[in-house]
């Protein structure tokens, strides 16, 4: 009952929260409609019982990528001048309208093979053990880290004064 | 009324479905940049319903959100910087005025 209601409230905050950064006028207010949904998406995971990733997502979303977001809307000055939308305003709704559409189509008309293992609980050793473990995505990890290395390297080249 | 897993997915979609309308649809490049990191939410969301209701003990979905995150601040950091060097080259972020590479 607990997770039925959590999980209307939360879905109602973070579909609200997306149609706001989609519609507000004001770029700034876009921003932190963007982490209200964040959070929200937060508190997704954990009834999922995904404790970890939802550590991780406030951690790495709202720490992370919303300031920048907030830095560059601040260091760019287009918070006057709004977020208009462009002349595919009208087909890019058709093309949204329809891709739900099939999607949930799609969805509803698949029989998932649901099981009846309760989750495990706390995730964080598990997903440690198939991060690093034996057998695990240890190689996908070390690329992971070069891939970081490479971005923050490119960032800096770009925004260097010349 | 139970959730199960069509509960999220459709939400997912729904997330999904608002982050490619932004996306298509905005000129604010910053804005463009905050629909793509909903998609990547709503695909996030999608990879631990999967997880929780197919897999619930192997985790394989929470794996590949971790990585996901991982090239979404990749992208944001990348993607911002461009921007920033846009708006100092051009004084403007407007995608419709960018049209160097436009036949």
């Amino acid at each position: 009952m607990g997770l039925t209601i959590a999980f209307w409230v939360l879905g109602i905050i973070i579909i609200l929260g997306a149609l706001s950064v989609v519609l507000l006028r004001n770029v700034f207010r876009a921003a932190l409609a963007l982490i209200l949904c964040f959070v929200a998406v937060a508190g997704i995971f954990i009834t999922l019982s995904a404790d970890f990733l939802a550590a991780v997502q406030i951690l790495v979303y709202i720490g992370g990528i919303s300031i920048l977001i907030l830095l560059a809307i601040m260091l760019t000055r287009e918070v006057q001048k709004g977020s208009p939308t462009n002349r595919l305003r009208i087909p890019a709704l058709i093309v949204a309208i329809i891709f739900l559409g099939v999607v949930t189509y799609a969805l509803v008309n698949t029989p998932w093979q649901i099981s009846a293992v309760p989750p495990l609980e706390p995730t964080t050793p598990a997903l440690a053990d198939k991060l690093l473990g034996e057998g695990g995505y240890i190689l996908p990890v070390e690329i992971a880290a070069s891939l970081l290395l490479a971005a923050i390297l490119g960032a800096i080249v770009l925004v260097r004064e010349k | 009324m139970l959730i199960g897993l069509e509960h999220y997915l459709i939400l997912s979609a729904v997330l999904f479905a608002i982050g490619l309308y932004g996306a298509l649809a905005k000129r604010n490049a910053i804005v463009i940049l905050m629909s793509i990191e909903i998609m990547l939410s709503a695909v996030n969301i999608a990879l631990v319903a999967f997880s929780r209701y197919v897999v619930p003990t192997l985790l394989t979905g929470q794996v590949f959100v971790i990585f996901i995150l991982v090239v979404a601040a990749a992208e944001a950091a990348v993607g911002l910087a461009i921007i920033i060097s846009l708006y100092r080259n051009r004084q403007t972020i407007e995608t419709t005025d960018v049209d160097l590479m436009k036949w």
